[in-house]
């Protein structure tokens, strides 16, 4: 195999989890609602899906767990922000302080301790002989799979149906969308949930194909590049997916330049990717200078049903 | 008898204390514009919001084509075939304007290329046939104003409404953009429709309605039949008292020049040249009114003159001296007073009391502080004299501005501006949303202005307020000054036309 669809291969591996989790983003915020806490939710993914697969030895069972109690933390998260009207930036800071903090103290019996199995993968030998797609499409794992499959139908959902519609009504303007009958608090908690549970199994991603053992903040800052990368790709899951696989080439980069023996002390070469986050910030910036951002218009602010005096 | 489509009995609505309407009796028929005039503040638009499901009637009954009517929620309004197109709308900015229109419909999950295809041809067949024109599948952000009220009256027909309300529908559109809506209106009276429409300019409630029920101080005060009345009494039911409406008596005086601005080109914010080639002047004791369709230089040219945007060539003279950059600062210093159009926006500061408003462009002076320290106790004496002077009613000193009405933020805007003795005003839309007494205060405060020997530049939209206040009216389209008539000889055709940049008799504009 040559270096390139190494690279490729290593950067769909890494870019992944990191897909998941900005698609999950795209779904909280595309609602109104600021999603800080995606660091301390893949945490609390992957911390879970380790637990459960070492005691339970089923991957089934691990993933259902996950997505079930990452969706509870989203629960916590929207009944703050949606119902409270709390601060969503501290609510979604609090949500990652501690993700971080029980994911450490949950983890600690099995850290060290391989899982079971990994993400099993889908082989498709038919493909082999394409070279290039083929090598990297040929054996990837199912949960790879899903979220390529994901990207698709969010995609379609937002732009293709009145759910779609809903969704982009309630994230700009939630007052207007309130008038025309649409259950603005409803909507948030839904997509406030799902988004949770998408970075909670973007943990899962983590551990399952890319780190087969639970170590403490096994993420290493994965949740906030998400969180940007929501920004880069303007809430559209399409361009997640360019996002997330540029992201996840730049960091199995560094990791490959390393191993080539550079000179380059390894701790700049972790760098890489927030480096680039910081010039690709600066270069959108400058080119959509006169444009609208994109951002919903409503994000982060609580929706009160008018009143005056 | 005919039976009403609309009918309100002995409606109060109290918000706290403040009885918003008290015992009003309204009615409207199918097939008629009525109006509901009245002064800001009057009740008119808390009786539609009741009547539009916003707010729930404390007391009284709601009567829709004769049958009592429970509305508790805009939902249940628009079962009823009522719909109200608000003054400020209610779109979602992303959004295309074929999906704003569709935002409330439930049916069809998926909504392909063909759905959305169907649906685009439906929306234009409605609109077209009411004469509202506009781009149904660009996003409200890229349309106009007026572009974005037809999509707001498109949606009440699309949902069936029967019985259209609009509050304030002409305060955002231009003359030519208010002339087009009343034809729309009359299309919605032929075809048996409902309009109510709320408002407080005479002149297009003369034009336009068949009856007018005129509101004071929460209470309904008259209904008229519009052919059997004039502005005069309407103008005396409003306000309660004889207004007339005259040009303002002046000395004529001849001061000395103040502004030169010679052909000035400027670049608005998306690289477009918002003016080209603008030439003016302005002496001292003199008003001088710019007159112009909304988006024709004006906010530029406000802006280049108080320091808030560069400018590319020409050159402007301000008291003798040669302006070299844009400098607000600057601005301020030279002494150049400016009343933005927006005042909570880039006037006022909301949430903070009188005192830090008053104080934002005088706190450096040594009057005010004392190495960066604000001297609290003076300030506030100095600030309880303004609000005295001009006349600013609030609660206390420290209430929040945002709190006041229109008229008295607009009272407190200009204390600041005229305490540190400006030489030159340039008010931006000084009276929009005003009512009667205050825009009238407003306009003595401009004349005082002038007799005290400043110079002030007047850009306006309101061709009454200009004609009645402007010694010289320039007329600016595209950029540039078309016309000027003196206080003597303006006329309203006349300007009207350059203002549509058809250009003067004898071509001597340009």
């Amino acid at each position: 195999m040559d270096f390139t669809t190494q690279l490729l291969i290593a950067a769909i591996s890494a870019g992944t989890p990191l897909l998941l989790a900005t698609l999950g983003g795209i779904l909280n915020e595309r609602a109104g609602i600021i999603q800080l806490g995606a660091e301390g939710l893949m945490l609390m993914g992957a911390v879970i899906t380790c637990i459960v697969y070492i005691r339970s030895g089923s991957l089934i069972v691990a993933l259902l767990a996950t997505v079930a109690v990452t969706a509870v933390l989203g629960l916590l998260h929207s009944f703050l922000c949606v119902t409270l009207r709390a601060n969503q930036t501290m609510s979604g800071l609090a949500m990652t302080l501690f993700g971080s903090g029980l994911s450490a103290y949950l983890g600690k019996p099995i850290s060290g301790i391989p899982l079971p199995g990994t993400s099993p993968k889908l082989h498709m030998s038919w493909l082999e002989p394409i070279p290039v797609i083929g090598k990297i499409f040929s054996n990837m794992d199912y949960l790879t799979w899903f979220s390529l499959l994901l990207v698709l139908v969010l995609h379609l959902l937002i732009h293709r149906t009145s759910w779609g519609l809903h969704l982009r009504a309630v994230g700009d303007s939630p007052a207007t969308a309130d008038v025309m009958g649409i259950r603005v608090q409803l909507i948030r908690y839904s997509y406030v949930i799902a988004g949770a549970a998408l970075i909670g199994l973007a943990g899962a991603d983590m551990v399952l194909a890319y780190a087969p053992t639970w170590n403490e903040g096994l993420t290493a800052g994965r949740g906030w590049i998400a969180v940007g990368l929501v920004i880069f790709a303007r809430w559209n899951p399409l361009r997640a997916l360019f996002c997330a696989y540029f992201f996840g080439a730049l960091d199995s980069l560094g990791f490959r330049i390393q191993l080539l023996g550079s000179v380059v002390p390894s701790y700049f070469l972790k760098m890489i990717p927030y480096i680039v986050t910081i010039l690709v910030l600066m270069y959108l910036g400058y080119r959509n200078r006169n444009k609208p951002s994109g951002t919903p218009e409503a994000l982060g602010v609580p929706y009160i049903r008018e009143q005056r005096f | 008898m005919q039976e009403h489509s609309v009918e309100l009995q002995g409606i109060v609505k109290k918000f706290g204390s403040v009885t918003a309407s008290d015992q009003v009796d309204f009615s409207a028929n199918a097939g008629e514009i009525h109006a509901l005039l009245g002064e800001n503040g009057a009740g008119k638009s808390t009786v539609m919001s009741m009547l539009s499901g916003v707010y729930r009637a404390d007391e009284g009954e709601i009567l829709i084509h004769g049958k009592i009517a429970k509305i508790r929620s805009p939902k249940d309004a628009a079962q009823l075939g009522v719909g109200m197109v608000f003054q400020n709308f209610r779109l979602v900015q992303s959004l295309t304007a074929a999906e704003n229109i569709v935002l409330g419909e439930k049916s069809s999950f998926w909504r392909g290329s063909k759905w959305i295809k169907n649906k685009h041809q439906e929306i234009e067949a409605l609109a077209e046939r009411f004469g509202l024109k506009f781009p149904v599948d660009r996003p409200i952000w890229q349309l106009s104003v007026g572009e974005q009220q037809r999509v707001e009256i498109v949606k009440t027909l699309y949902r069936g409404a029967d019985i259209i309300i609009l509050d304030e529908p002409t305060s955002v559109l231009t003359p030519g953009e208010a002339e087009q809506l009343f034809e729309t209106l009359q299309v919605m009276k032929r075809e048996g429709k409902t309009v109510i429409m709320t408002t407080h300019k005479m002149k297009e409630v003369m034009a336009s309605s068949d009856r007018i029920s005129v509101m004071r101080k929460g209470k309904m005060i008259a209904t008229l039949t519009t052919a059997d009345t004039d502005e005069l009494e309407l103008a005396r039911l409003m306000v309660g008292r004889e207004v007339t409406i005259t040009r303002q008596e002046r000395e004529i005086t001849e001061g000395e020049t103040l502004l030169v601005v010679k052909d000035l080109d400027v670049f608005a914010d998306h690289g477009r040249k918002a003016l080209d080639g603008l030439s003016l002047t302005v002496r001292n004791g003199e008003i001088v009114g710019v007159a112009g369709v909304a988006g024709n230089g004006q906010k530029e040219l406000a802006e280049v003159l108080t320091g808030l945007r560069t400018w590319k060539n020409g050159e402007i003279t301000f008291d003798g001296n040669t302006v070299k950059s844009a400098s607000v600062r600057g601005a301020i210093d030279s002494g150049i007073s400016h009343v933005p159009e927006n005042r909570m926006k880039s006037g006022l500061a909301g949430r903070l009391g009188s005192v830090d408003n008053l104080l934002f462009k005088s706190y450096r002076s040594e009057e005010h502080s004392r190495f960066g320290f604000l001297k609290a106790a003076k300030n506030r004496i100095w600030s309880q004299e303004l609000v005295e002077r001009f006349n600013v009613k609030t609660a206390e000193l420290d209430t929040p501005v945002q709190q006041m009405s229109g008229g008295n933020q607009q009272k407190l805007l200009f204390a600041r501006e005229i305490s540190h003795r400006p030489k030159l005003m340039v008010a931006v839309h000084p009276t929009q949303g005003l009512d009667v007494g205050a825009t009238a205060g407003v306009h003595d405060l401009l004349m005082e202005l002038r007799s005290s020997g400043s110079g002030v530049l007047l850009i306006s939209e309101d061709l009454d307020e200009l004609l009645q206040l402007s010694d010289r009216i320039l007329v600016i389209y595209n950029g540039s000054i078309i016309g000027e008539e003196t206080h003597e000889d303006a006329d309203r055709q006349t300007i009207g036309l350059l203002m549509a940049g058809i250009k003067g008799r004898e071509g001597s504009a340009v």
